[in-house]
């Protein structure tokens, strides 16, 4: 019964891509009926390339995506070489694994409190420097898009760390070091000579994940990101909602120049690859050593900046919330207030509430889908090979602006189920890249055992498997609700800008500058993603509590 | 009726290469020990009686139990019983809903496992955690926990490879005293010299 699940779970991957795709293609190429376009032209090119921002907006997500991929990468590079394994790195973990629950958006707004000319930073250097005045300078939304690599840095930097640590213990890490630092090696330059490139080997589909989304992320580089011009895809996304629907045909032709970038990025990154892998070996070949003081000083305090902007922005985001009349340089307001969450308290519960049962609609059917396949397989001993985890990571390849505008042309009437239907496209592979490891990792053995003393196949998924699997499919619920919060392409292109959540809200906020508002809505967003975590920690052990062998998993 | 295990002309191939080839009948209340080395089938063996087998194998030949073909039935219709090195106790139930788990339907449960967790000196476990036994205690419930259900065959893994020497020897013994206590055919691989004397029965070596 269960044998067709993973074939229908990859077309629900795959079918949405490739027709999104498609169907941007095709009005960028001049057809596209329901906007009064038939026939093929490449007008919608001409206009796209007559717009005088283009080839900086180009160059601007390149060099964004781009920067922002090889300084996560650099920054994991000299943390988990300088420190894997000690106790402050343990600390950093604890910090850093509850960060990738905070959606981007909610991220961005705290940071971009943080670093603006009248943000905390600013109001902690007043009395040093004797400002009086926020100082002038353009730090958010610089045109360099500083502040945007920043700001993906430290977003992307806990997602790529845990998705190492997962790699990790089958690289057998330890001995390897100690074997590296046996043969004379440093700390650092043996981690990174001796394992180093198995953890990238295992992450190298993250990584590009991490660059597409660099490239081609709409809600950070709003807020974050330089306006004149801004990055390519949010001037895609501008041309998309433009009242005037001729814009729609632009909008394609620009979706199809950026996903050509990102193509070119990924063959860029490729080669890079192999370039780098070329350098490692000759330094692996000659016996180099590190400066090994300097860049573990260098790791740790970097990524203890990365961890404070996203924490101590999310602080701003709550004190702004709150906040009374607030001066420049006072580092507090002079009162706490609640009149902030009184006046949008009640509309932000009420999207909240639309936004979680989106993220929680969304997530059951992932979970259905997930818990469906990975059973399949472990009932007709199916093995997924790599070409199966391609497709799982497709939605997350293909950058959404390339397919989102066309799936919205092709298929889907805005509502409530269409969003719902568009978000499970991407909480679909991050519910099962969650749950597969652990489920995977369930002793084979319980099974037989409950099959041998008379459990049919069904008793023993319903009352041994999933109870002794509670915790794991509750944090792949958990995760799958965070990426369904956190979605704001998806929810504005396929819901038309009819169905709010509090992400497109947030964004929405972020351009007029009423900061208590931002801070309540962000807070909000930031709640609603956190919220399903803290429930899939307390309820295993609530429900275990007298279970000593369910402690650990 | 003939209540032995039968396996007749039951070979393993593993990707076109022969593997094992047994034939062999179990009497009830008998034991038979397969011996070999690592990677010899031993535990393919058992997955194959058992009804698991995994693909990357093929096997031809049939299981026999009670004078019917169970080859083509589902592990959890042929009830057979497998006990492993680790007593696999499910972490999440009590030590009675252990017990509890493959008793078949009937009146008196609750006085039936009271009885089996005294037979086996656990008076008052029942609502015990299983993760707070003692190793000799666990594999006792998990033993126990497989008899409740009225096998018809018993497997067994390697079973006592990880109890430590003065507790092996008495596994050993209620082991099998129960199984021909309760006239099951009981099949063994184990590569423990020990275990196939204290089996007492004929042993098969693979490999």
């Amino acid at each position: 019964m269960l044998r067709p699940l993973p074939l229908l779970t990859a077309a629900l991957l795959a079918l949405p891509v490739l027709a999104g795709v498609i169907g941007t293609l095709l009005p960028a190429l001049g057809h596209a009926p329901a906007i009064g376009l038939d026939g093929w032209s490449l007008a919608p090119f001409r206009d796209a390339l007559a717009w005088p921002g283009l080839t900086e907006a180009a160059l601007l997500s390149l060099w964004t995506g781009l920067a922002a991929t090889l300084g996560t990468l650099a920054l994991l590079a000299l943390i988990l070489g300088g420190w894997h394994g000690t106790r402050a790195f343990t600390a950093l973990e604890r910090i850093l694994s509850p960060l990738l629950a905070m959606p981007h958006t909610a991220a961005a707004l705290g940071i971009a409190f943080l670093i603006a000319p009248s943000g905390w930073i600013a109001r902690a250097l007043a009395p040093i420097l004797g400002l009086s005045r926020p100082p002038d300078l353009l730090i958010v939304q610089d045109g360099l898009g500083l502040s945007l690599i920043a700001g993906l840095i430290a977003k992307e930097l806990p997602f790529l760390l845990l998705m190492s640590l997962a790699a990790l213990p089958q690289l057998r890490p330890n001995a390897r070091l100690k074997t590296a630092r046996s043969l004379g090696q440093g700390r650092m330059a043996g981690w990174l000579k001796a394992i180093f490139p198995g953890v990238y080997r295992q992450i190298r589909l993250p990584v590009l994940v991490v660059l597409v989304y660099g490239m081609t992320n709409v809600d950070v580089a709003v807020i974050l990101g330089p306006n004149t011009p801004s990055t390519l895809s949010v001037q895609v996304t501008r041309w998309m909602v433009d009242p005037d629907l001729a814009m729609r045909a632009t909008a394609a032709a620009g979706a199809v120049i950026q996903l050509a970038l990102v193509l070119a990025a990924m063959v860029f990154w490729v080669a890079l690859e192999r370039g780098a892998g070329r350098v490692h070996r000759f330094w692996v070949w000659c016996n180099h050593g590190l400066p090994e003081r300097p860049l573990r000083l260098a790791g740790i305090v970097l990524a203890t900046i990365a961890a404070g902007l996203v924490l101590f922005g999310l602080a701003s985001l709550a004190v702004w919330s709150v906040a009374g009349p607030w001066r420049f340089p006072d580092l507090a307001p002079e009162f706490l207030t609640l009149r902030s969450w009184m006046r949008h308290g009640p509309e932000m519960a009420q999207v909240a509430a639309i936004t979680l049962l989106i993220a929680g609609l969304s997530t059951l059917i992932a979970l259905a889908l997930t818990i469906g396949c990975l059973e399949a397989e472990h009932r007709h001993g199916m093995t997924p090979g790599s070409r199966a985890l391609w497709l799982l990571y497709l939605p997350l390849l293909i950058p959404q602006i390339a397919f989102l505008p066309g799936l919205q042309s092709l298929l889907l009437k805005p509502s409530l189920v269409s969003v719902t239907a568009a978000h499970l496209v991407f909480v679909l592979p991050y519910v099962f890249l969650s749950l597969g490891d652990p489920w995977r990792a369930w002793d084979p053995r319980y099974a037989r055992v409950a099959a041998g003393i008379g459990a049919g196949r069904a008793r023993v998924l319903w009352q041994v498997r999933l109870p002794m699997l509670l915790a794991p499919v509750l944090t792949a619920a958990a995760v799958g609700m965070a990426v369904s919060v956190g979605q704001y392409l998806p929810t504005l292109l396929i819901g038309g800008g009819r169905v709010p959540t509090l992400t497109t809200e947030a964004v929405a906020l972020a351009a007029g500058g009423d900061r208590r508002a931002i801070g309540v809505w962000g807070l909000g967003q930031a709640g609603a993603a956190f919220a399903p975590f803290a429930l899939a920690l307390i309820l295993p052990a609530l429900v275990w509590r007298n279970r000593k062998g369910m402690r650990n998993g | 009726m003939d209540d032995a295990l039968d396996l007749r002309d039951v070979r393993i191939t593993a990707k076109g290469v022969p593997l094992l080839s047994v034939s062999t009948r179990i009497a009830p209340g008998h034991v038979i020990t397969l011996m070999g080395p690592s990677g010899a089938g031993k535990s393919t063996l058992l997955d194959f009686v058992m009804g698991g087998l995994s693909p990357a194998f093929r096997a031809s030949g049939s299981v026999w139990l009670g004078g019917q073909d169970v080859t083509g039935l589902p592990p959890e219709k042929r009830r057979i019983g497998i006990l492993y090195q680790d007593p696999l106790l499910f972490p999440h139930l009590s030590v009675a809903q252990n017990l509890a788990f493959g008793l078949p339907r009937g009146p008196d449960r609750r006085a039936r496992i009271d009885a089996a967790l005294a037979e086996i000196g656990l008076d008052g476990f029942g609502p015990r955690d299983p993760a707070t036994l003692s190793g000799g205690q666990a594999a006792r419930v998990a033993l126990m926990r497989t008899l409740l259900s009225g096998p018809r065959a018993l497997l067994l893994d390697e079973p006592f490879s990880k109890l430590d020497a003065a507790l092996r020897d008495q596994m050993r013994r209620l082991v099998f005293d129960r199984a021909r206590a309760a006239g099951v055919p009981v099949l063994m691989v184990t590569h423990d010299a020990a275990d196939a004397e204290a089996a007492g029965g004929q042993v098969i070596r693979l490999g």
